[in-house]
């Protein structure tokens, strides 16, 4: 125990190290606007594909709705900005919870689903949460909801993202991720030793879309608008591929998953038509030669070469 | 001896299909109580519904004077009851070490859960050897130890056995039915579901036969393997 959180405390300082020279080159102007956004955009993917893993990775639900507690996330803490002022924090408490709510409520009955079925209702809810937020004229319906102060910056998004990370590290590493992976990996024998499946499903989907919601705040935040065709499947269907891509059951396979895929996908931006392409070539070549994902389910801290670095034993 | 388990009249439907049509049995404790009969009998069925993965459409069970029918799996292992499950269902991705820990998931006890590691250890030396290993690596026979010895973690008073010597070698399934016998001695009550008849007619105290879906047959043990019905349809002549 005493040598896991020793690994925290290097995990802790080393990230610390990198806010500061990431801190340090955007207040020295040393990145460019457009770079100084995507670091934020990066934290936020990071957010979005560490609790998407927890749902698709770690408990093996197959969910494709993951966009549609972003949205919820982002449309209430966008509300709460403009239309009461509250400060940030308020909001990103109030979407983790709006988000988990509403998570916990769609989780009941389809967590009941399983393989296709699940991926399926998901796919649909999530759907169905953008649409009625595009019909709601108190949000701005189709045209979006504007004027949100841009309270999000480096410091926050990097912060909240760091506190995802290490409470769904925390999670997987308790008891809790212990019946997540029992579920992955064979439900009926799960139940036969005395878990309660449903109940664990439910509980990792609710947490999982509360961090969603929270990544829907900072995102919101971020732009000063916030549109309802930032959600859509296909954007589910992108934090799927950062998780696919990084490994399911890795928390630093989604790390990396989320930072190469948004990397590329920002250097590409002057060539949309083909940022798509070199995705689904990437994406082929993946599944041919490392179709467990980069990392699998390793986390690369607990790799020996890793750990030699550090002087741990 | 006192009555530890008790099936009465239990009707179990897949859908449409009625696949148990009232069964009645009791398993006392200490024993080891067999249910053979031909594939598609309902043995398995039975089984799944003790253990609480299948709901009895009518129909009592009882274990040790509680009514246990209608709650979910995961109650019942709490209640003492363990199930192995027919093809044995491992967690292939995880460690020995980690699947028994899972067999535990429910105690909190850790002096028990350390006793109760030594014994499964005991009963089963091979595990002990394979450890730190994947479980997906284990073989056919190794992997069925694994699944037993995984039951044995939540420290049941009741075993339930699904077919053990599914696809395992002459030699292993006499080396696994040895161990049913060790751990019964041991003090654990063994309800067996079973094709291989002789080989669990051979072990068991008492047995039922089952025919599409109902019992046909019932008695000692060593008086049913000797009977000439029995032979002809279950034991091969």
């Amino acid at each position: 125990m005493s040598s896991l959180r020793k690994t925290d405390l290097k995990a802790i300082v080393i990230s610390l190290i990198v806010f500061a020279v990431l801190q340090g080159l955007i207040s020295s102007e040393a990145l460019d606007p457009f770079w100084q956004l995507n670091i934020i955009v990066i934290c936020i993917n990071i957010i979005m594909s560490v609790s998407l893993n927890l749902i698709n990775g770690y408990t093996g639900q197959f969910s494709l709705g993951h966009a549609g507690f972003m949205a919820i996330g982002a449309y209430t803490g966008a509300v709460l900005s403009v239309n009461f002022h509250m400060p940030f924090i308020v909001g990103l408490i109030t979407a983790f919870v709006t988000a988990a709510i509403i998570g916990c409520l769609i989780g009941l009955p389809t967590m009941r689903l399983s393989g296709d079925y699940l991926a399926i209702a998901t796919l649909g809810l999530g759907e169905i949460i953008r649409i009625v937020i595009m019909n709601v004229n108190y949000v701005g319906g189709a045209a979006g909801f504007m004027g949100i102060p841009k309270s999000t910056n480096f410091a926050w998004a990097f912060f909240v993202m760091l506190f995802v990370v290490f409470f769904i590290k925390n999670y997987v590493n308790s008891s809790f991720g212990r019946a997540c992976v029992a579920i992955r990996e064979n439900e009926i024998a799960a139940e036969a030793m005395g878990v309660n499946t449903t109940k664990y499903k439910v509980l990792a989907f609710t947490v999982g879309a509360g961090f969603a919601g929270v990544a829907g705040c900072l995102f919101a935040h971020t732009f000063y608008i916030v549109h309802p065709s930032s959600f859509t499947f296909l954007s589910s269907f992108n934090y799927l591929i950062m998780v696919v891509m990084g490994g399911m059951g890795s928390i630093t396979g989604s790390i990396a998953g989320a930072f190469i895929l948004t990397t590329i996908s920002a250097l590409l931006s002057d060539w949309p038509e083909l940022r798509m392409s070199i995705y689904a070539v990437v994406l082929i070549a993946l599944m041919f030669y490392r179709p467990q994902g980069l990392f699998g389910n390793i986390e690369i801290t607990s790799l020996p070469i890793f750990k030699r670095f550090k002087g741990g034993k | 001896m006192a009555i530890m388990l008790k099936l009465d009249d239990i009707n179990v439907f897949y859908g449409a299909i009625h696949a148990i049509k009232g069964i009645s049995l009791e398993v006392d404790q200490g024993e080891i109580v067999t249910l053979i009969g031909a594939n598609g009998a309902g043995k398995s069925t039975t089984l799944r519904t003790v253990s609480g993965l299948l709901k009895p459409k009518t129909g009592t069970i009882s274990f040790e004077d509680k009514t246990i029918s209608g709650q979910p799996a995961h109650k019942i292992v709490e209640y003492g009851i363990s199930q192995v499950p027919e093809g044995r269902r491992i967690f292939a991705n995880m460690t020995v070490m980690e699947n028994l820990e899972l067999g535990a998931y429910i105690r909190t006890d850790k002096n028990g859960i350390k006793s109760d590691l030594e014994r499964v250890f005991k009963h089963f030396p091979r595990l002990a050897e394979r450890k730190k290993q994947e479980a997906g690596t284990l073989s056919g026979g190794e992997q069925q130890m694994l699944a037993m010895g995984r039951a044995l973690m939540s420290s049941p008073r009741l075993l339930l056995l699904d077919e053990p010597s599914m696809g395992l070698a002459p030699l292993l399934i006499k080396e696994i039915f040895e161990i049913i016998k060790d751990i019964n001695k041991a003090g654990t009550t063994i309800l067996l579901v079973e094709q291989n008849a002789n080989m669990a007619l051979s072990i068991a105290n008492r047995a039922y036969v089952l025919e599409t879906g109902k019992i046909t047959l019932s008695g000692d043990a060593k008086e049913l393997s000797a009977s000439e019905d029995v032979r002809k349809a279950y034991l091969g002549g």
